[in-house]
């Protein structure tokens, strides 16, 4: 799904939602939002100035901003390089891509036997959008230690 | 090209060959950046890992076991894990363990230190014995001093007894500057190693002191790595 469509609603970055958040369309979140994320059979993406901290329930997810919370995708996940995702994620699919920070669980549910098997697919990291650089924290020196010091 | 022409062509190449390799191992674990792929990323250098396939073969039934990554986010070894039918967990623990929001004053003036209770009151959260196996890499080698002991000590307490725990260790050839690398798994037997977010390589075990840390767990095998590398499967 496209970061921004016509046919997608879209919630831009100055917009900050407390609460329940549901609808019956595509969704592209740029906003702020604390609460629940409820799109059901509907594609949502998380744009690059988004902060979430709710649980997510869409049909396709894709993250580029920061999100604390559960998420569930009915077919796909994706974590493009720019998302930070905090929560574990329940999926059929997944896909990361490199510089994506991703601290939590995956539990990858099995699909029947008629669609695609249940492994998750191949990045695609060539075809994402450029946004802000992915997490890279500074080390810290550390004091006398139980082995050989460098 | 007929044979011949394909045997001149490779004698010819033999000496670049040679530099190609000496290359390739100076670029692991010996400083050199790895050189950048055509999409910017740092290219993956392929590596037989004996650890890893030994590792592997404790994990391979029943499904649905809980395996633990302690690296960098990796989709490969996601992917490889939940192919084995299991559920796969990610916690970057060197990128929380030099977070910027964990340093505190020390006890000397002018000094800084780690603050290991918060870092383990908001990571490695976990009920006890939660992990069939886990793969710490050389975090070991790379984690502030203070937070070592403190993490090896929440890793055993949240693996299942007999559980597997796969550590990496540089030896001291590797030398100070040793670039950190993450690990993607590339299959049951082989690993690739892509140079990674910077982190300074903050001491070198002895066998004796990875036994003296681990010394909790009932099995520990050291398989002789290449390129300055130990590798350490140790059971709970």
């Amino acid at each position: 799904m496209d970061t921004y469509r016509a046919d997608v609603a879209h919630i831009g970055k100055s917009v900050i939602i407390k609460g329940e958040l549901s609808g019956s369309e595509d969704l592209f979140l740029d906003g702020e939002v604390e609460g629940n994320i409820d799109l059901r059979n509907h594609n949502l993406v998380i744009g690059p100035n988004s902060r979430v901290r709710a649980n997510v329930h869409a049909k396709d997810v894709v993250i580029h901003g920061k999100v604390d919370g559960n998420i569930t995708g009915v077919e796909k996940v994706e974590l493009k390089k720019t998302a930070v995702l905090n929560g574990d994620i329940n999926t059929q699919r997944i896909v990361i891509e490199d510089g994506a920070f991703f601290k939590g669980a995956i539990d990858i549910r099995k699909t029947d036997s008629k669609t695609e098997p249940v492994r998750a697919t191949a990045h695609a990291a060539a075809a994402s959008p450029v946004f802000s650089a992915p997490v890279v924290n500074a080390p810290v020196a550390s004091p006398a230690g139980i082995a050989e010091k460098k | 090209m007929s044979t011949a022409p394909k045997a001149r062509a490779l004698r010819s190449n033999t000496p670049n060959l040679a530099r190609s390799a000496l290359g390739f191992f100076r670029n692991i674990f010996g400083g050199g950046a790895a050189p950048a792929s055509a999409s910017g990323e740092a290219a993956r250098i392929p590596r037989r890992s004996t650890g890893f396939n030994q590792f592997t073969r404790t994990i391979l039934r029943p499904d649905g076991q809980k395996i633990l990554d302690l690296g960098s986010t990796s989709f490969n070894n996601i992917s490889f894990l939940t192919g084995l039918g299991h559920k796969a967990y990610n916690e970057d623990v060197l990128a929380a363990g030099n977070a910027s929001r964990l340093v505190i004053p020390g006890e000397e003036e002018g000094t800084k230190t780690v603050d290991v209770a918060r870092f383990l009151a908001e990571d490695l959260q976990y009920d006890p014995e939660t992990f069939d196996a886990v793969l710490m890499w050389d975090v070991c080698d790379y984690l502030p001093e203070p937070l070592v002991k403190p993490v090896v000590e929440r890793i055993y307490q949240i693996t299942k007894p007999r559980g597997a725990l796969l550590a990496f260790f540089h030896t001291r050839e590797a030398g100070a500057e040793a670039p950190y690398y993450r690990y993607h798994i590339k299959d049951e037997n082989s690993l690739e190693l892509q140079q990674g977010p910077h982190f300074q390589l903050q001491r070198t075990f002895q066998n004796r002191h990875v036994e003296n840390l681990f010394h909790e767990y009932s099995s520990i095998k050291f398989f002789l790595g290449k390129e300055n590398i130990r590798e350490v499967l140790l059971l709970r």
